[in-house]
Order: C-alpha cells, then sequence, then structure tokens
C-alpha cells in the first residue's frame, strides 16, 4: 500500500460493487463485468484493473486513480476539509440532502465526489482534480465547483499544469441552481489558466455525462477518453424516451466521440502515464524550454494502486 | 404586484410556460430598431430554435441572443419547441465573437424548456457546444446581459446565461432539470413535478434571495396578459443595467474591471461547510 493511504486511512479503497467497482482487495478473484471473465486479483491489479480479455476498463475510486498517476509519495491532497451544506434546505420524503451526504460519506469512504490535490509525474508537479462515482454518482455540487476553482488557482500560482479526471452523472439535483451555475464558475475558474497559458489536460472516464460534459471537462487543451467510457449531454434513457427508439451499440463511447470529432484522443490506462508525461513536457517546454526531468516519459510505469511492491 | 405574492412555484412554472407569453423576437422587436437577424453557424444549417442578430437599442449598437419558442405546433415545429442544436450554440458562439469584434453590447434572452436531447445532438457534439459558449461567455470582452424571459431550462440556458447581469422576469423560472425530471429522478414519480418546483427553489424571488441573479423586471399582471408592459419594463432594466456596465467600461482599467468583476461573480457561488482541518 502506498504511502498516501497508510497517512490518510480513511481514504482505503471502497468494496462497494453496485457498478463494477472493485469486490475486492480481500477477495481472490474479479469478475468481469462485461465479459464476465475471472481475473487473479493480483494481476487484475496489475493490469491497472483493466479486463485482460475484453479490455473493459473497470470504474476506479478517485484515490486509486491518484496512487495509478502519483510518484511514491508526491501526492498532497488540497481542501479535504470542504464539506457538503444544504443550500436549499432539501429533502425527499424523510431523508435531507444532508442526511443523505453524510451517510452516503460514510458509505463511500470519502467526504465528496471530489478529490484535489498536488502530485508529481516522474517529477513533473502536477495539479488534480478527480471525480468518484461512490460519492452520488460524483455529481458536480458547490463542494465539488469550490475544490476545482481552487485547483485551478493554485495551478496558476504555482505556473503547473491541470489534470481533470471526471466521471459524472451530472448536476447535483439537491442544490438546484447553485448546481447548475458550477459548470459557469468551474468554466470561469479555467479562464484564468488559459490566460496563464497554462494547460487543462482533461480525461473522461466512464461514465460522463450532463454538466460536467457540458463545461469545464470538454474545454479542456486537451480532452482525452479511456476506452469504452460512456459520454455525453443527455443519457442514453432520456434520448430513448424522446427518441422512442434503441440507441445503437456503441452510442457515446469513447470511440464513437473520437469517429464524430469531439475529442482528441482515446488512452488506455496503461499509456495514460506516459501521455501525460509527453504532453506536461511539451506543454512546458513550448512555454519555457528547459531541460528534460529526471524520468524520461518511456521510462514510467503506472503503479498499481493497492502496492508498488506486490513483485510476487 | 401582491396578487403575484400568492401564487405557488408550479403556478409560475405554468405562467412561465404560457403560450401567449412574449417569445424573444417580440421582446426585440418591440425594444429594437433596425434588427437585421444573422443565420447559421457556417458548418452544418441554421437552427431556427436559437436566433441572433444585430440591431439598435435605444441609440446603442447592440448584439442580441435568444431562444426562440413557437405559440402554436406549426410554429413549435419549425423551433423545435425552443430545444437549441449545437449548430445554434455554434451560430452564438460566432455571435458572440462577432459582438467582441465591433465591441458590442450582448443582450441575451433566454427561454427554453431544456438543451435538445435528441441522438443527432448528441453526435454533434451538443455538450461541447454549450460547454464552448459558457467558455467563451466568461470572458467576453463586451458587457453581457442575460434575462430569462419564460423557461431557464438547465445547460441549454446556461449557454446563454453566463453574463455581467442575470435578470429574471418575475415568472420565469430558472432550474438545474426541469421540476418533472427533478420529480421522476429525485421523487421517483413524474406527477410529483409541482412539490419539485417548489422544493427547487426555481422562481426569481428565491433565487434572487440566493443572490444567484442580480434582479427580477416586475410584471404586473403577468406577460401574457399585459405584453407591452412587460416588454417595456424589461426594455428599462436592460438600459438600466448597461448604462451601468458602460460606466465600469469607461473608468480607468475599464474593460479589465468589467472581467474581473465577471469572474469574482462567478468565483463566490455556491455554498459548503468547512470541517476544522484534519
Ligand atoms: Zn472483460
Amino acid at each position: 500500500m502506498r504511502e498516501i493511504f497508510r497517512r490518510q486511512p480513511k481514504f482505503r479503497p471502497t468494496s462497494g460493487g453496485d457498478d463494477g467497482r472493485l469486490q475486492v482487495p480481500d477477495d481472490l478473484w474479479v469478475k468481469c463485468p462485461k465479459c464476465q471473465e475471472l481475473s487473479y486479483t493480483k494481476e487484475h491489479l496489475r493490469a491497472l484493473r483493466v479486463c485482460h480479455r475484453c479490455g473493459y476498463h473497470y470504474r476506479i475510486p478517485a484515490i486509486d486513480r491518484i496512487a495509478m498517476l502519483a510518484d511514491e509519495d508526491s501526492f498532497t491532497e488540497w481542501d479535504n476539509e470542504l464539506r457538503t451544506a444544504d443550500p436549499l434546505g432539501f429533502r425527499v420524503g424523510d431523508e435531507s440532502y444532508q442526511d443523505k451526504a453524510v451517510s452516503t460519506a460514510s458509505k463511500a469512504g470519502i467526504p465528496e465526489a471530489v478529490v484535489s490535490g498536488l502530485l508529481a509525474i516522474g517529477g513533473r508537479p502536477l495539479a488534480v482534480v478527480v471525480t468518484d462515482f461512490a460519492f452520488m454518482g460524483a455529481s458536480m455540487g458547490s463542494v465539488y465547483g469550490e475544490k476545482l476553482t481552487r485547483a485551478c488557482e493554485r495551478a496558476v500560482e504555482r505556473e503547473i499544469p491541470l489534470l481533470t479526471v471526471s466521471c459524472s452523472g451530472g448536476a447535483r439535483m439537491q442544490e438546484g441552481l447553485f448546481s447548475l451555475l458550477q459548470m459557469a464558475k468551474t468554466t470561469t475558474a479555467l479562464t484564468r489558466l488559459g490566460h496563464a497559458r497554462l494547460p487543462h489536460f482533461s480525461l473522461l472516464t466512464d461514465p460522463c455525462y450532463g454538466g460536467v460534459t457540458a463545461s469545464y471537462a470538454t474545454v479542456a487543451d486537451v480532452v482525452m477518453a479511456e476506452p469504452g467510457a460512456r459520454i455525453g449531454f443527455a443519457g442514453p434513457r432520456v434520448i430513448e424516451q424522446v427518441t422512442r427508439q434503441k440507441l445503437p451499440e456503441g452510442f457515446q463511447t469513447a470511440e464513437f466521440l473520437l469517429e464524430h470529432g469531439l475529442i482528441d484522443t482515446v488512452v488506455p490506462r496503461g499509456d495514460l502515464l506516459t501521455t501525460l508525461a509527453i504532453l506536461i513536457d511539451f506543454y512546458q517546454n513550448a512555454r519555457n524550454p528547459r531541460p528534460a526531468r529526471e524520468t524520461a516519459p518511456a521510462e514510467l510505469a503506472h503503479s498499481t494502486a493497492n502496492g508498488t511492491s506486490d513483485a510476487g | 404586484m401582491p396578487a403575484n405574492t400568492t401564487m405557488t412555484p408550479w403556478d409560475r412554472v405554468t405562467v412561465a410556460r404560457h403560450p401567449q407569453r412574449p417569445r424573444a423576437l417580440d421582446f426585440v422587436g418591440d425594444l429594437c430598431d433596425d434588427f437585421i437577424e444573422l443565420h447559421g453557424d457556417r458548418q452544418l444549417s441554421d437552427d431556427r430554435a436559437l436566433i441572433g442578430g444585430v440591431a439598435t437599442f435605444r441609440g446603442r449598437s447592440i448584439m442580441v441572443l435568444g431562444n426562440q419558442k413557437g405559440r402554436n405546433t406549426r410554429e413549435n415545429l419549425e423551433r423545435n419547441f425552443g430545444m437549441a442544436r449545437p449548430q445554434g450554440y455554434r451560430k452564438a458562439l460566432r455571435l458572440m465573437r462577432h459582438a467582441e469584434k465591433f465591441r458590442l453590447p450582448l443582450i441575451n434572452f433566454i427561454d427554453i424548456p431544456g438543451a435538445d436531447p435528441g441522438p443527432t445532438s448528441e453526435e454533434h457534439g451538443q455538450a461541447m457546444a454549450i460547454a464552448d459558449n459558457i467558455h467563451a461567455l466568461a470572458d467576453l470582452e463586451v458587457p453581457t446581459i442575460a434575462i430569462v424571459i419564460g423557461e431557464g431550462g438547465s445547460g441549454g440556458a446556461l449557454a446563454l446565461g453566463v453574463a455581467d447581469r442575470v435578470l429574471m422576469l418575475e415568472n420565469s423560472v430558472y432550474t438545474v432539470a426541469s421540476p418533472e425530471a427533478s420529480a421522476s429522478i429525485l421523487w421517483k414519480d413524474a406527477t410529483q413535478a409541482p412539490a419539485a418546483a417548489a422544493a427547487m427553489r426555481i422562481t426569481a424571488p428565491e433565487l434572487l434571495d440566493f443572490e444567484l441573479i442580480d434582479a427580477i423586471i416586475a410584471e404586473s399582471p403577468p406577460a401574457h396578459e399585459d405584453t407591452a408592459k412587460a416588454i417595456a419594463a424589461t426594455g428599462d432594466a436592460i438600459e438600466q443595467h448597461l448604462s451601468e456596465l458602460e460606466d465600469v467600461l469607461a473608468g480607468e482599467y475599464g474593460l479589465q474591471t468589467l472581467l474581473d468583476l465577471r469572474y469574482q461573480k462567478y468565483r463566490k457561488i455556491g455554498r459548503w461547510q468547512e470541517t476544522s482541518k484534519p
């Protein structure tokens, strides 16, 4: 287990299994939700939670994504003290939004839908904002917007690039218009990054819909997606209600978006680290040419989220 | 407006959707001289659900954009019920840049149930088209005013809704999702729409209380009962806010100040709590 998890035990990977998330770490085998193939857990983790048979990219918690990218001990979390408020005094039946947020946080093992902070990739500093579907479908509410905005501002202060890794079901309905306007807030924050000529890299992961796709996540300088990720504005169920027709196979997948000219590239999980290192170096060099960093992109290897030392 | 204080949020939804409520082109026609509609996104087609063009408003050269609903079935089919498509948003973006080039204040009339959710719009990048407009409006170098005149439906509205001043007609509503969609998602029952309309805080007075909008334009009576009066009140509100923004622009570092104020306006939106640092 990497150092960040030891220091912050509440951030241990969760075991909620409703959406293809990992049922382990304790189980010996995992079953692919797409092709039903069984994988030996250690192999599965070493493959960065990509099915060795069909290439299905499992949904992973934000902290696992960060662990896959960050140099050992390089991650510093930002703004972990922010918690959901209840601006509308919202409740459905017996359950208030506040109660739901608290119970979700304890179930999901994270306090909100976003984890943000500073990390390094082969010595290259990077501001990261990663969403976690386990917290209310990674819907965008005030905490999400504020964390992302602060991350943009810190990236500008430190003159470093920003990486956002986004999955989301859309708006945090319980926050009403506060939620909708986070689209404006986060996108506005990105203009400062742009004026400083610092790049924003966006990785869209499964599933990414609604207000997140229609705001900060797709105005990035480089928009990437994981293979097979479903990405769109309206969800498939809404579209099928409108058209009363089944949607074709592959509709709204990353590959579909690539074919329709809507994203820059599809990046398999195993290539992400190298791709990011190349991009960071490229835009850094464009801003201010300087010698190569300590680890060349090709020498970088993803660590598995649950440990770098499990060689056998 | 004592009559309106008894209106429930659902009553306002009904009024906001009233077929006789004035549409964007009614506002433009009454308030502006010499409107020249400018069509097309130069890529795909002309979206009739989103109109734009240059006009003269009380002596000033401006750019107007608006969601355009119809009044009857034939018009609504032509206007896609006001649901803009990506090509509409890209036309809007083209005209925003045009406004910037010629230093034309931008006045946006919002009246949209939601952006078009069809499969073709997905293929054409509905999400990206909306995102690009929000991004452009965030630092567009002209004064901008957005007015919700009927329905402000979600991201489809926000694509015209990021502005130095956001105004709402008294009986308009501004929603993260329609009351019907909210009810079916959160209550698992679309017939709970009136309850959702209340719980989601979608009316102009509630949103002004939250400081999510800047001002309310009074409707007495509701706009469909006295269209000329509602439109005239809207014109006065536009003139007032535009004058204030022109004053900002005329000051030292005027443009930078305008953009900084816009940044701060959006920077502070949101409500959260801070626990003590671990
Ligand atoms: Zn598989």
